[in-house]
């Protein structure tokens, strides 16, 4: 089990934002969690990065406890987040922001797959390429996810969480991002966390799912069965 | 010539202050605003050193550089958790015990302050006026390609990114708090070194010469010169060195045309003047792009593996 998160609660202010919330990714697996807006999911993924302190649970990764690590050190583990809205590093390059990603790889094995890397991520993102000398601030908002999820995966993650990829994004747009995510977690075994409110892009890319609501985990099963489910289609898809 | 080398000198080593302040300002993006504490911790140290101790400036010196940086990683460990005006506060708090502490030490020589400082000697020679600009001009090289050179490595590319997004940066396996000491610490070393180049060149320091208006006027040439930018601080420094001896007759009013400086320059240039959106630089682009019209935007080569 690459991912293992038992019983995680998460409090603001005395309010419980996650109510003992239970999950688990086994390695090459796309798993999404969907849920309709405030059910949790943006805080279950910052808490998985390290940027929300858990009130309770424990979350182990590859087998190692790491409910109280920082989010640098998760980041060294191998954990990286595309985060909601992007975040890039407006004032910086693109090839910066990029660089970023590759923070601390050093020595002449790890460069080297960096270079790699970057050149399949161009080969992915080709506009990326085309404004690798832009400053990031430039680039429209679906170009700014896509920078952030070249950057995200550059230094070849164990777990890539990805937080609403598709808000914001024109409708065309959230059909390449999600036909790339997939494709990266079936052409190079990525392990993929996917945390969605377009519950029907999302299923339809994924091998499991999960569905929370008001901060508990309420229903879980394979995506296919899930996209046939009735509660399901009424409640998410609006089928 | 000893006028000009006395004006020179002084902005020379006032460049070096503040492209440390830089480090820790622009690139970094901590305000600070107790620069002058470690401009004034260097050349107590370097004054304490030589005069008491009977070092010499080339032996005080290294000494000094670490002090100055030991304390700014102590004093930085603590406020570099606090954030912007709360940074700001911290930081001008530092100023102020700094220079109460040489104030009311009897160590420290108190409100007479330390005199007596030797001149640098060179190869068993003193050095002149002229000669001592030169060698503060070398200091001012070495400083601008250590900037230079951070800027590109991973320690200063880690800390743009904390400037830019700290939370981001942080998923990315970068440590802030360690970013921002690292700034920090380099940053205060580069005062250090200005303040050790002061104490041997007025050879006469009391606390006053390091208070808080002091880090108020290198904080100007920052913002002035453009923060974040490699030759703003110097440009900065030139620009108030200069002021003042051209317009002597308004050396009354000297902190009132700073202060409308730098507001006017917060409110239309908040770049600077070498910085993004300036219009120094959109000119000399322009001027460039008349003289050779086929310019193309830099070509960047795939992959720069510059960088790596």
């Amino acid at each position: 089990m690459l991912l293992d998160v038992s019983g995680l609660s998460i409090a603001y202010k005395g309010l419980e934002a996650l109510h003992g919330v239970s999950l688990h990714i086994e390695e090459g697996e796309l798993v999404s969690v969907i849920g309709a807006n405030g059910a949790g999911k943006t805080t279950l993924l910052q808490s998985l990065i390290g940027w929300q302190q858990p009130s309770g649970g424990i979350v182990s990764f590859n087998g190692r406890d790491i409910t109280g690590e920082r989010s640098h050190i998760r980041a060294r583990l191998g954990i990286r987040i595309v985060p909601e809205k992007a975040r890039v590093f407006t004032r910086l390059t693109v090839h910066e922001n990029l660089m970023m990603g590759a923070y601390g790889m050093s020595g002449r094995r790890e460069k080297m797959a960096v270079r790699d890397s970057l050149r399949r991520l161009y080969s992915l993102f080709p506009v990326l390429e085309r404004r690798s000398g832009q400053l990031a601030s430039t680039l429209s908002g679906g170009e700014q996810q896509q920078l952030s999820i070249a950057r995200a995966c550059i230094s070849a993650p164990k777990l890539l969480l990805v937080d609403e990829v598709s808000m914001g994004l024109m409708p065309i747009l959230v059909d390449q991002v999600f036909e790339l995510l997939a494709q990266l977690n079936r052409e190079e075994g990525l392990t993929i966390l996917l945390v969605e409110q377009n519950a029907l892009a999302s299923l339809k890319i994924s091998h499991r799912a999960y569905v929370l609501e008001t901060g508990d985990i309420v229903l879980e099963g394979e995506a296919d069965r899930m996209l046939n489910d009735e509660r399901i289609r009424e409640a998410y898809l609006g089928i | 010539m000893d006028y000009f080398a006395t004006v020179a000198t002084l902005i020379v080593i006032q460049a070096i202050a503040a492209c440390g302040l830089n480090v820790i300002v622009g690139y970094a993006g901590q305000i600070s605003l107790g620069h002058a504490a470690f401009f004034g911790i260097g050349a107590y140290a370097s004054a304490m050193l030589t005069t008491k101790a009977g070092l010499t400036f080339w032996q005080a010196l290294p000494a000094a550089l670490l002090i100055t940086m030991l304390l700014g990683f102590l004093l930085g460990l603590p406020s570099l958790r606090v954030r912007e005006d709360f940074l700001a506060i911290t930081t001008i708090g530092i100023n102020f015990i700094v220079e109460a502490v040489f104030i009311y030490t009897p160590f420290f020589g108190g409100a007479l302050g330390i005199g007596g400082i030797p001149r640098v000697v060179v190869m068993g020679g003193r050095l002149g006026n002229n000669q001592f600009l030169a060698l503060c001009l070398v200091f001012l090289v070495l400083s601008l390609a250590l900037c230079r050179q951070f800027a590109r490595a991973w320690a200063g590319l880690a800390c743009f990114a904390v400037r830019e997004d700290e939370t981001a940066a942080s998923s990315m396996g970068i440590s802030p708090v360690r970013a921002k000491l690292s700034a920090f610490v380099l940053g205060t070393g580069m005062a250090g070194l200005a303040g050790t180049l002061y104490a041997h060149y007025a050879r006469f320091i009391s606390a006053g010469d390091f208070g808080f208006p002091v880090s108020i006027s290198i904080m100007s040439m920052v913002v002035l010169g453009g923060m974040g930018t490699l030759f703003g601080p110097l440009l900065g420094a030139m620009i108030i060195g200069i002021l003042p001896e051209i317009f002597r007759p308004l050396i009354d009013y000297r902190m009132f045309i700073y202060s409308v400086l730098l507001l006017l320059m917060i409110r239309f240039q908040p770049g600077g003047l070498l910085g993004d959106s300036s219009l120094v630089v959109g000119l000399l682009k322009s001027l460039k792009k008349l003289v050779k019209p086929k310019n193309i935007a830099n070509p960047r080569e795939i992959g720069g593996d510059g960088d790596v």
